[in-house]
């Protein structure tokens, strides 16, 4: 318990962070029209895709062959997740520009 | 200095990820704000590897060739995929975060084990969740990916319910106990690992086809939720903003989705929609008969229309015909008539679908017209063509309470003075369901492949 506590105490400014950053997703999301929810789905999905510097961190850190392998693949599939998605979402966002 | 400038980067990438999701829900500002997502994402990347404290610099070929073999593999797969396949591509990449983010557990539990004086209760929570979050994700994704891509079909356990809400109790006690080092052996890791993919897989398997994009939205979340929990174990701020952003408006966005269809996210989940279960859903058998119009007949019918409302569905698309279909309107359009699309909701695959696969023939993106702005329309309207769609125009979700899609709002196309159904034959709906409009006395079918009858028709407007 007394760990927990001091756990929430040290990271406060993490807490209020998740706090915030629930608000600011539900209300950048809330007005957008229904045509966009498929692109703005595929941009969050890249945008999750940070998950890669967790990667990044036990691949540079590995100093054992476990973490260097789990932490070769982990990089891997988190770049695939950032540039698939990045890239998936720019093709679907070149179908909505206006054509003359 | 190095780190002070590392946070710097992180704050930029942070801000640059709500920008990059307030200008996506703008249409004229979306293609812009991917790419400054896209910026954040590089100097948080590069900056990490850069100036992170502790990485090693002969581990950097490691990550450069990590990263190189995503990026070359990553980029080829996103062009090649075809529009109608969209949907799967992001479930698939999004499994590839999850993954990401149970394999950082893996390696971190790994770590706190070489070195017991750094564990903490509060550490070990953060990893087991996770892996649990991280593993569900990826699993769960890949069903769906599966599903979507039609290789993999609904199956249902018996007390499938039951079982799923009983193993992801006791996946969560497991690793209570297991963070609580009450357990301590470190193989639970790998139990609670397995668990969890396992549990990835039952979750999705019963939920039918039509509601995968509702899943895969809710995964989306999922996997912004386990790259923030990345976020409290390295103190790191980029990852907690962009995971928790995408954990809460991505399940904001699955609520949206599921308003779309009039039913609510416990129904999607459980309610077992388009499976194998009758449960009094049963729609009412159908009697009456239907009437042909030919290709002919429908051509003449079109030119002397003031206005031709189109409804687009999956069908379309999978029929390849989009193309067509902006010919036939362009050929009407010659001819001095109005041309609309009815866009759906849940038109394709997922909201927004639809837009994507007819702007990419070319269609003007504001012909397509989104279902309250349509509906008073069709009474104004003459002809309504209803290519490849079928289950949002069935009269059944307004007068029929047995039906499983009663109270989805539909396009009110039975206002307009004609209906023309265009279906390969008079198999029901991706819901399975009978509809009633096709025996409307207002109502003709044209059977056939919706590309070909769609180039016919083409043909007979520019001959007549």
């Amino acid at each position: 318990m007394q760990e927990i506590l001091t756990f929430i105490s040290e990271h406060q400014l993490m807490f209020y962070m998740v706090v915030l950053m629930i608000f600011v997703g539900i209300e950048l999301i809330e007005k957008v029209p229904s045509v966009l929810h498929t692109p703005l789905m595929s941009g969050a999905n890249a945008i999750h895709g940070v998950v890669i510097i967790g990667a990044i961190i036990i691949m540079g850190q590995a100093d054992n062959i476990y973490a260097t392998i789990l932490g070769f693949i982990a990089v891997v599939l988190g770049t695939l997740n950032v540039v698939g998605g990045f890239v998936v979402t720019d093709r679907m966002l070149d179908m909505f520009k206006k054509k003359k | 200095m190095k780190q002070s400038i590392l946070d710097i980067i992180y704050m930029v990438g942070a801000i640059s990820f709500i920008f990059g999701i307030k200008m996506l829900g703008n249409p004229q500002k979306a293609k812009k704000g991917n790419l400054i997502a896209a910026f954040g994402m590089t100097i948080s990347i590069f900056g990490t590897i850069f100036l992170y404290e502790g990485i090693k610099t002969s581990n950097y070929i490691w990550i450069f060739a990590a990263l190189i073999i995503g990026t070359v593999v990553g980029t080829m797969m996103a062009k090649k995929v075809k529009m109608t396949g969209m949907p799967q591509m992001v479930s698939f990449f999004n499994g590839m975060g999850g993954a990401c983010a149970a394999l950082i557990s893996l390696v971190e539990f790994n770590h706190l084990q070489h070195n017991p004086e750094t564990t903490s209760l509060s550490t070990l929570a953060i990893i087991y969740l996770g892996l649990i979050i991280g593993s569900i994700s990826f699993s769960g994704s890949i069903i769906a990916y599966g599903k979507l891509d039609e290789k993999i079909k609904d199956k249902t356990l018996p007390l499938q319910q039951v079982i799923n809400v009983g193993l992801l109790l006791f996946i969560l006690v497991l690793g209570g106990l297991a963070a609580y080092g009450i357990i301590s052996n470190p193989i639970m890791i790998y139990v609670v690992l397995t668990l969890s993919l396992l549990y990835g897989i039952l979750f999705v398997m019963p939920i039918g086809g039509a509601d995968m994009p509702v899943v895969i939205s809710l995964l989306n979340s999922f996997t912004g939720v386990a790259a923030a929990m990345g976020g409290f174990l390295y103190g790191n701020m980029v990852m907690l903003v962009g995971g928790i952003l995408v954990g809460s408006a991505g399940t904001l966005l699955t609520v949206v989705m599921c308003k779309a269809m009039n039913r609510s996210l416990t129904n999607v989940l459980i309610g077992n929609f388009g499976g194998n279960k009758s449960g009094g859903g049963e729609a009412k058998a159908m009697t009456g008969s239907t009437k042909e119009i030919t290709k002919t007949d429908l051509a003449v019918l079109m030119k002397y229309s003031k206005k031709v409302v189109i409804v687009p569905g999956y069908g379309l698309a999978v029929a390849q015909a989009q193309h067509v279909c902006h010919e036939l309107e362009q050929a009407l359009e010659n001819e001095g008539v109005e041309v609309k699309y009815a866009i759906h909701p849940v038109a394709g695959r997922m909201p927004g679908h639809m837009n994507v696969l007819l702007a990419e023939s070319n269609v003007s993106y504001d012909k397509l017209i989104e279902m309250d702005d349509i509906n008073p329309e069709f009474k104004t309207t003459d002809v309504v063509l209803i290519v490849g769609a079928n289950d949002v125009v069935n009269p059944a979700a307004k007068t029929d309470p047995s039906s499983p899609i009663y109270g989805m709002p539909i396009l009110d196309v039975e206002d307009a003075a004609h209906t023309v159904v265009f279906k390969r034959s008079m198999k029901a709906g991706y819901a399975g369901i009978e509809n009633e409009l096709f025996y409307s006395p207002k109502n003709s079918m044209l059977f056939g492949d919706a590309k070909k009858s769609l180039t016919d028709l083409v043909t007979e407007l520019k001959n007549l």
